[in-house]
């Protein structure tokens, strides 16, 4: 174990070498490309032992990384904001596949309206593709998060692509101490298939529909698996480096809470600021944290939020013609309880804009009553 | 080498569900018979997609993986990277169309190219994308009717075999149903060489062409003596026409017209005598371009002319 400064990046792409990644494929785009970078140096100069493929594109990235996952490999990339909307048809893939694919992205807003900075709007879209989501919040939690995925993603009853999202510049380019190093908790990747030349097999041909229900069906379950396994993960990561990352969601003063915040990725961590300063007003206010974004760990959010009589939910990004997706997903949680809270929906630093405690604070006590928090409250 | 030196072993299997007469399934029987049994198939959306059968069923006795449209030569260049890392010795090879390489699979192609991966790229070439029935690519020759050019399409073909030589890699060979002992050796040959290699075949396709399915090897024999269809193969740097095409161009063969070519096939059957002048000025102008790139960098076959 070893304590360093580094950025959300660098977190990024040490818990790769860490993770003993073998195949790397990947493109540079804002604000993900340090990444890329410090591979591309960790590999050249001996110290991560990889095969770093210097792809021309986002989509010859995620395909060359599902090629080498299918082929018995542990395989990394990284991206952001175009970059993931170009890969779509492969994140599609990737989860049909079956290829245990671990992805870090620094989340960045799309354009026009060329935008580099945070915005989940890049991963939320990617919500139905198949792949199992977390979102970050500090640059431990990358490092921890991107070495118990792979721990999650290759267990053989789950099977699944994951990604590890953290808002761009916030997160990926801020410098925050960091403790890496994580003993034995990874084995060396056994992929339950092989290529074999003598009980040859083709992968991915033609499915009728007498067979393609079951396989989205088995989609589908192995991500309600996930939950379990990630619960399992999160603890045995715990007691083996000592250090607990929240994998699934965190509750912060939430027992005796009257209003929860809800949020997730960066803004979780600024309003864990806004809670204790108003704590300190006298206001019972805790937060849920929702870490992992998919599989929905709705059973986990009913059971946290039943007992608070307001819920405010910040998103970070937006679904034109509805609403902002986490919103949604915790309405839709907490349909069927009977305890249900009142449940508030707000929309909060779209491309970049800053968030402060302050104003997650006027948002609680019933301010930006149009759902929009558009005001930097400093 | 005769037909009969091709070995016995068979890695497509009978009963796949290619059209009777294809020549794409024809020449990936002969590609897997040079390459063997450590062959891993890389297969972009496509004709092969269909006629190598429905899970759980399956047409190709080798490891094969199925991607999407526009990644083979990504995927493949995964699939090389993970079995480098893991010491598994296998050829890796892309059995794309011609959409899938000259279309949306360009880039993806060009890139590997220029990385020089340990892969080696076929593409059978029917001039159309035939899995969606019969559609222009950037291979359709002009004048060719397709169910997106009904008037038949109004611009010649471009060239990926030339743009893969003007990527320097280490061997570039085109091919022709017609010749299958000749597609053998050169898929032998590629196969020992290291590094990015390119073979493209052309493929007649009976329901995309419209002619009977018993012409298909009679077709890609017409194209080489035609001119539409030229042999050849570039290896370390130097350029050299190959069978047939080598003999017309030393004047041992003469070269057939055109005409006779594009008559035998219903998706020119419309053309004008003003389109058939207008193919026939487009062979003259890449027997030409191709006698420069032999000139420039191999003198002995530089004499050749048409
Ligand atoms: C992204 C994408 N666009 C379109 C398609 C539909 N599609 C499947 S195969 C094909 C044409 C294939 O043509 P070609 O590569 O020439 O192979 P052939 O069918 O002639 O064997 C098309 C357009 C697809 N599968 N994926
Ligand atoms: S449509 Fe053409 S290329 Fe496709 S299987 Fe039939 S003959 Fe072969």
């Amino acid at each position: 174990m070893e304590r360093k400064l580094i950025t959300g990046n660098q977190a990024a792409a040490l818990a790769a070498r860490d993770s003993g990644v073998e195949v790397v494929a990947a493109y540079p785009i804002t604000p993900s490309t340090p990444v890329v970078e410090e591979i591309a140096r960790m590999v050249e100069s001996g110290e991560m032992d990889a095969r770093l493929i210097l792809v021309e594109s986002e989509h010859s990235a995620m395909a060359a990384c599902i090629g080498a996952s299918a082929s018995g490999s542990r395989v990394f990339t990284a991206t952001s904001s175009h970059g993931l909307a170009y890969m779509h048809e492969l994140l599609h893939y990737a989860a049909n596949a079956r290829t245990p694919v671990v992805m870090a992205v620094a989340n960045r807003a799309i354009g026009p309206g060329w935008n580099i900075w945070a915005d989940l709007g890049d991963t939320m879209s990617q919500r139905d593709t198949g792949w199992i989501q977390f979102y970050c919040s500090s640059n431990q939690e990358i490092y921890d998060t991107v070495v118990m995925a792979y721990r999650v993603a290759e267990d053989r009853q789950v099977l699944l692509p994951a990604m590890v999202c953290y808002d761009g510049f916030v997160l990926s380019h801020t410098a925050m101490p960091v403790v890496t190093g994580i003993g034995e908790f990874l084995e060396e990747y056994r992929a339950p298939w092989k290529v074999d030349f003598d009980e040859p097999e083709t992968f991915g041909n033609i499915l009728s529909s007498d067979y393609y229900m079951e396989l989205r069906k088995d989609v589908f379950e192995s991500h309600r698996k996930a939950i379990r396994i990630i619960k399992k993960t999160e603890e045995a990561f715990e007691s083996l480096t000592g250090r607990y990352s929240p994998l699934l969601l965190e509750k912060y003063m939430l027992d005796d809470a009257e209003t929860a915040i809800v949020a997730i990725g960066a803004i979780a961590s600024e309003s864990k600021i806004a809670v204790r300063k108003l704590r300190r007003d006298g206001k019972k206010v805790g937060l849920l944290r929702i870490k992992c974004f998919r599989p929905f760990p709705s059973t986990d959010v009913v059971e946290a939020l039943e007992s608070v009589d307001t819920a405010v939910v910040i998103d970070r990004s937006i679904s034109p013609g509805h609403e902002g997706q986490l919103f949604s997903e915790i309405k839709s949680a907490l349909y069927s309880s009977r305890n249900r809270p009142e449940i508030i929906g707000k929309v909060a630093g779209l491309g970049g804009r800053d968030v402060t405690f302050r104003a997650i604070e006027k948002a609680v006590c019933g301010e930006f009553r149009d759902g929009w928090i558009n005001e930097v409250v400093v | 080498m005769k037909i009969s030196d091709i070995p016995e072993k068979e890695y497509l299997l009978p009963g796949n569900a290619a059209c009777h007469g294809c020549a794409s399934s024809m020449c990936l029987r002969t590609v897997l018979k040079a390459i063997g049994k450590r062959t891993v198939l890389v297969v972009p959306a496509s004709c092969t997609s269909v006629y190598q059968g429905m899970f759980p069923g399956s047409a190709i006795d080798v490891p094969v993986f199925n991607t999407v449209f526009a990644a083979s030569a990504s995927t493949a260049s995964g699939i090389k990277a993970s079995l480098e890392k893991k010491g598994v010795d296998a050829t890796v090879v892309v059995w794309a169309g011609d959409g899938g390489t000259y279309d949306i699979g360009l880039q993806a192609l060009s890139a590997a190219a220029e990385r020089n991966e340990d892969i080696l790229y076929v593409c059978y070439n029917n001039e159309m994308y035939s899995n969606t029935g019969v559609q222009r690519s950037g291979a359709t020759p002009y004048g060719a009717w397709t169910t997106t050019t009904w008037s038949g399409k109004k611009e010649h073909r471009k060239d990926v075999a030339e743009m893969m030589i003007a990527h320097d890699i280490p061997y570039v060979a085109t091919a022709s149903a017609g010749y299958l002992t000749d597609l053998y050796k050169k898929i032998r040959k590629a196969k020992n060489v290291k590094g990015f290699r390119y073979v493209e075949i052309l493929a007649p396709c009976p329901p995309g062409w419209k002619y009977p399915m018993d012409r298909t090897v009679e077709m890609g024999r017409m194209a080489v003596e035609t001119g539409m269809w030229i042999l050849y193969e570039y290896e370390n740097g130097e350029f050299r026409l190959t069978g047939l095409s080598k003999a017309i161009a030393e004047g041992k063969r003469e070269l057939k017209d055109v005409e006779e070519y594009l008559l035998a096939q219903g998706r020119f059957a419309h053309l004008s005598q003003k389109d058939i002048g207008a193919i026939r000025e487009y062979v003259e102008r890449r027997w030409s371009n191709l006698a420069k790139l032999a000139g420039g960098v191999h003198a002995a076959s530089a004499e050749f002319y048409v």
